[in-house]
């Protein structure tokens, strides 16, 4: 905290941050980051911090700034205001953007929305090309490879070219270039949007073991069952804004009731919304409709669910409160301009 | 707290990783491109310099020992070899670095690691100034085989058909940083470099040109560059090496500095 005030960073009313109580020197941290482009605020007073060995899932609708927040982390964007930090580890001075970018940058992996690996290069060449760029020398690599193509799977495919795999084995591949330089921290920005069930698992059990191999990862996704698997903390940020964080049990128990019950409209719109107005509402804590969908949170199911016994031509599902029904508290249910 | 995008460059040895990617791109495709490469300036050279080379017969060429008569071949050899360094920088300072710029993404992939993107537009420009060199080789290594010219001084050509394939790479990545799609280039190639080529005394001498038009194509990139090879074709030194050279120089750095502030421009959003 003293070395942020001597570099004259953020006001001083950020200091105070609930996570900072519990990271006494946070691997990467963020703090008060704004960006404007002409009219609008795309980045506003955003402030977090990533722990060593944590995954901080930030989570928000498209054009909530996610992607221009982890362009500002690799220095690809200037912030107009704020502060970004890096902690090098082995007692070495904090390093700071976008001063110390590129030597941030040779510690961290990151892994883009949309795939950027050489088309004209097999899985090996393009994991040996992507090290020479942190430095690395050839022999270096070399002895990284096979190990990197065994992570991602993709051991028998050594010599295929990107246009030759499926989806999920180019996440993979841009994943383990990620890895090539052995990163600390890696910037994750929808690693998984576009993938089928099998290769999102695939995804995510690779994720798991680098978090268990002791990496850190900032992850931006659009998939409440990803984040809620891998984050042990979550961003929720919406019009550029951190509207809440917390561990994702407890954001939902702070924020929600914890059972749903969804009964979907057998006879039409006007029969769900007489429901709605019905004793039935008594009987939760808040009602959602959303089209032909009706939301139920409540304390106690059981009374809702031996009173809609009663309509026997609805369909109900029960189930507890997840954190797409948190996320789509905070943020609203209708649909953005560009989504 | 934002920098200007027209500060100093930022240059480091980690250019030379990005050039090797592109040497390694190409290597699995030199043998069709360095057909393409030269076959064209090649059928511009025997169909003009031999069947025109009949009607003209001699052309006039001044330098250091006055008024020189020479072949029409050598003539359109000479000035045909810097349309052809021009050629194929722009070429690959376009077209290629747009793909990769733009359509490929492989900037932004490589920017993602330790490498700024003032060592990413050296590496592309002189990636295409390679380009140019090696074509500009394998063109005059068919030159000497036809005969064309035997002068000793032709190795001078070499490192100055390098120097104009590094100007003509810097022009052309202003026009790579501000384009929109592929058929901008269409403009850069029709309306600079095809009025360059007829302008730089490529094809006939300046002197034909009126007088104001003379005195313009005077200060053109390429006329300079075609000012210095030329002699070497004929076995004699240039008449004004150092304001030819002076010339391209200042092209060259003019030009790298605004593309690189305009390309920095691009990528800040």
């Amino acid at each position: 905290m003293q070395e942020k005030a001597q570099q004259g960073g953020p006001p001083a009313g950020l200091e105070a941050l609930p996570h900072n109580s519990a990271m006494s020197s946070p691997l990467f941290e963020a703090s008060s980051l704004s960006k404007r482009y002409s009219e609008a605020m795309v980045v506003n007073d955003l402030s977090f911090a990533i722990a060593p060995g944590e995954c901080l899932g930030v989570i928000g609708p498209n054009g909530a700034g996610k992607t221009t927040t982890i362009r500002m982390c690799l220095g690809l964007t200037v912030p107009d205001a704020g502060h970004i930090s890096y902690c090098p580890g082995n007692g070495t001075p904090r390093l700071h953007m976008p001063r110390d970018a590129l030597a941030i940058k040779a510690q961290l992996g990151v892994v883009s929305q949309s795939d950027t690996l050489d088309p004209d290069f097999s899985c090996e060449e393009n994991l040996l090309v992507y090290g020479r760029y942190f430095g690395m020398k050839d022999a270096q690599i070399r002895a990284r490879i096979p190990q990197l193509l065994e992570f991602a799977a993709l051991a028998h495919r050594a010599a295929s070219r990107p246009g030759e795999l499926s989806g999920g084995m180019r996440r993979r591949l841009s994943l383990a270039r990620a890895l090539v330089n052995d990163p600390r921290l890696l910037l994750l920005d929808e690693p998984t949007t576009g993938l089928d069930p099998q290769a999102r698992h695939l995804m995510w059990e690779r994720l798991q073991l680098l978090l268990q191999q002791g990496k850190s990862i900032l992850l931006t996704t659009h998939f409440m069952d990803e984040a809620e698997r891998l984050c042990s903390r979550l961003l929720v940020i919406d019009h550029g804004r951190k509207i809440a964080e917390g561990r994702p049990r407890e954001l939902i128990a702070q924020h929600l009731e914890p059972d749903v019950v969804e009964v979907y409209g057998a006879g039409g719109n006007g029969e769900a919304r007489m429901l709605a107005d019905s004793s039935l509402k008594a009987l939760a804590a808040r009602v959602e409709i959303s089209g032909e969908t009706m939301f139920f949170y409540t304390q106690d199911a059981r009374p809702l669910l031996a009173a809609l016994a009663a309509h026997p031509q609805l369909r109900t599902l029960h189930r507890p409160a997840n954190l797409e029904d948190l996320f789509l508290k905070l943020t609203g249910r209708q649909i953005r301009e560009d989504g | 707290m934002n920098q200007s995008v027209w500060r100093a460059p930022d240059l480091s040895r980690r250019w030379w990783p990005v050039f090797l990617r592109n040497l390694l791109v190409w290597r699995k495709l030199a043998i069709p491109s360095l057909v393409g490469n030269i076959a064209e300036p090649l059928m511009w050279l025997v169909a003009f310099g031999y069947g025109m080379g009949a009607l003209v017969g001699q052309v006039n060429v001044s330098g250091t020992n006055g008024s020189t008569q020479v072949p029409y071949i050598v003539f359109l050899a000479s000035g045909s070899i810097c349309m052809s360094a021009m050629n194929a920088a722009s070429f690959e300072a376009l077209y290629s670095a747009f793909s990769r710029m733009h359509v490929q993404k492989t900037w932004d992939g490589i920017m993602n690691a330790p490498v700024n993107l003032d060592n990413v537009v050296l590496a592309e420009m002189l990636w295409a100034a390679f380009k140019a060199l090696f074509t500009v080789t394998a063109i005059m290594a068919v030159m000497l085989a036809l005969g064309i010219s035997h002068s000793p001084k032709l190795l001078m050509a070499w490192p100055v058909l390098l120097g104009a394939g590094i100007t003509f790479s810097c022009i052309a990545l202003i026009f790579n940083a501000l384009a929109r799609s592929y058929d901008f280039f269409t403009y850069y190639f029709t309306l600079l470099l095809t009025p360059m080529m007829f302008l730089s005394g490529v094809f006939f001498p300046r002197d034909q040109l009126p007088g104001l038009v003379h005195d313009f194509s005077e200060w053109l990139p390429l006329t300079n560059a075609v000012e210095l090879v030329r002699p070497l074709f004929m076995d004699q030194w240039p008449a004004h090496p150092l304001r030819n050279a002076l010339v391209l120089l200042a092209y060259t750095v003019a030009s790298f500095w605004l593309a690189l502030a305009l390309t920095r421009k691009r990528f800040r959003a």
